[in-house]
């Protein structure tokens, strides 16, 4: 995802600068960035991102590979290529596999360059490579590579902390636990660092916190379900009957040394929250409840409990569990636009019934500038977007209402039935199969 | 429950609005829970607190004075509120906190709409 190395760059004092038009597609970018400091600082936080070259050359055929080095400037290479040194040059191909035969003819043919070290396999002082693009498609692999690029490895990125803080080890999970990729790269979205403080406010069980604290950041949640808070009730994961006592928030920030970070979690209300005025949050990153496996609710009136609603008796206060979705989000930008710092962003994802969805429906405030919307589909008819927004004006109470004025506004009102168009479709597709079966 | 949590917070009970804060602490059960200190992130945290008995503010210079910094540390981050309750000054409602966990949970009638 390019957005979450723009966000990155602009975190380390770098400009997003690519002359490629098809990167969306293609797994290689070819990025301008001002040093190699910056370059590595990337490195530490991208998720998405596997390694990072200094480009030497590329082109779309050998000789144009061999041309392009030939243009690169000598005092460049000479740093790294002077005989005290060592090095090894290595081949990767996407999508198609060399013979060994294959691989040493392509490196023999770049003995034209003024490699001068000695070659150390083990333990090289610098690695080049050659990586060769045959396209993303298995099925129709050309025989020569769309594009050959040659250039010096400086730094891998951080996927194996999707694993290192995979779900599927950690302590305590819910129903929607957030996949551990994910959380890190709305961490990188919300530019979290060092001494930050992140707020989460529909923390449940506190996935999106680790991800920050990770990266340093002291961290807050609040949510509206005390069980959940408090680590009680049901477990969430299979075989399980009920939580242990060591299954809450702050049991799994110290599951993986990070308990230096947690400050508190409390139960309350996204809707009424309980801060005393002012701006403490340098980032608020959420996945808001949609509804659909969680419901979204706000502490209701005493008059609401006869229709069935949830009564939480730990709290002695009702929980309505009718809360219109595009409330929610105009309560959370606007409690983002109070309490961030100047310059601090809100990451969210916003639920979408796709076939309606329009540019138009994403909630605004003035005081919130939008810098990125990435979309993942969750089925058929639905997706979610990963809305980036950064706080770039101070906060005064009349914004609370001018953008109620706005046609933005209100198309977004008809996601309010998200759940019910959620399951229609569901149903339709039920009916559907249920009638080719008999057919 | 931290006492710098403690010191962010404020009862949102209709009609109350600044008279809300400080939230009254009565605890019946605390810990001590050390934390390793920080002294970048106290030295951050000190402009953001409504410190009622200081009315000249900290002093000048508290950035780099680590004494000060650890003192604040040990008070804003180790004590940690495990049961107790918080009181909103104004309408004396009661906010319980068990386990470490305020419920700030407020029905509607009782919040400002």
């Amino acid at each position: 995802m390019p957005q979450e190395i723009k966000s990155l760059l602009s975190l380390f004092g770098g400009q997003f600068i690519s002359s490629q038009e098809t990167y969306g597609k293609s797994p290689f970018w070819i990025l301008s960035i001002p040093s190699e400091d910056i370059a590595r600082n990337l490195m530490k936080r991208t998720v998405c991102a596997k390694s990072i070259f200094e480009l030497w050359g590329h082109g779309k055929s050998p000789e144009e590979l061999y041309n392009s080095l030939k243009n690169y400037p000598v005092e460049k290479m000479v740093p790294f290529l002077h005989s005290d040194s060592t090095y090894k040059i290595k081949i990767h191909t996407f999508n198609k596999t060399l013979t060994q035969e294959e691989k040493v003819k392509r490196i023999d043919a770049l003995a034209f360059l003024p490699f001068e070290g000695k070659v150390n396999l083990k333990k090289p002082q610098h690695i080049f490579s050659i990586l060769e693009d045959y396209g993303l498609d298995p099925n129709c692999i050309p025989e020569n590579p769309h594009n050959i690029y040659f250039g010096r490895w400086i730094a891998d990125g951080q996927r194996e902390l999707i694993e290192s803080y995979s779900v599927k080890k950690r302590h305590f999970i819910g129903n929607t636990s957030m996949d551990a990729g994910l959380s890190f790269i709305m961490a990188n979205h919300g530019k979290v660092k060092e001494n930050d403080i992140v707020f989460d406010p529909f923390v449940g069980t506190g996935g999106l916190l680790i991800a920050s604290a990770h990266f340093g950041a002291y961290v807050y949640g609040t949510d509206i379900d005390y069980n959940t808070v408090h680590g009680l009730g049901k477990a969430s994961r299979k075989n399980q009957k009920w939580r242990g006592p060591d299954e809450n928030i702050r049991a799994n920030l110290r599951q993986y040394g990070l308990e230096k970070y947690y400050l508190d979690v409390l139960v309350s209300d996204a809707s009424k929250p309980s801060w005393r005025k002012g701006t403490y949050f340098d980032a608020i990153i959420t996945d808001p409840p949609y509804g659909i496996r969680e419901s979204t609710r706000r502490t209701g009136s005493q008059k609401e409990i006869p229709k069935g609603m949830e009564k939480c008796p730990e709290s002695h206060v009702p929980v309505s569990l009718s809360y219109h979705l595009s409330d929610m989000f105009f309560d959370l930008l606007n409690f983002a636009a109070e309490t961030l710092v100047l310059g601090g962003r809100l990451v969210y994802w916003l639920p979408v019934y796709t076939p309606e969805y329009t540019e138009e429906m994403v909630p605004w405030h003035p005081c919130l500038k939008l810098i990125s919307n990435c979309e993942q589909k969750l089925s058929s008819h639905t997706s979610r977007r990963l809305i980036t927004m950064e706080k770039v004006k101070k906060f005064e109470n009349r914004d609370q209402y001018s953008h109620l004025l706005s046609d933005h506004f209100l198309p977004y009102q008809g996601h309010n039935s998200f759940r019910e168009k959620y399951f229609s479709g569901v149903t339709k597709r039920i009916a559907k199969e249920e009638k080719s079966s008999q057919e | 429950m931290k006492l710098l949590t403690h010191n962010l917070l404020s009862s949102h009970v209709r009609g109350v609005g600044p008279r809300g804060f400080p939230l009254r602490l009565q605890a019946t059960e605390v810990r001590i829970s050390p934390v390793e200190f920080n002294p970048d992130f106290v030295a951050r945290m000190i402009p953001k607190l409504h410190l009622v008995e200081v009315p000249k503010g900290p002093i000048e210079g508290y950035e780099h004075d680590e004494k000060f910094l650890r003192q604040m540390h040990h008070v804003l981050l180790e004590v940690d509120v495990l049961e107790g309750t918080l009181q909103c000054p104004e309408s004396g409602r009661l906010f319980p906190i068990s386990r470490g966990i305020p419920n700030m949970l407020l029905s509607d009638e009782e919040t400002e709409t």
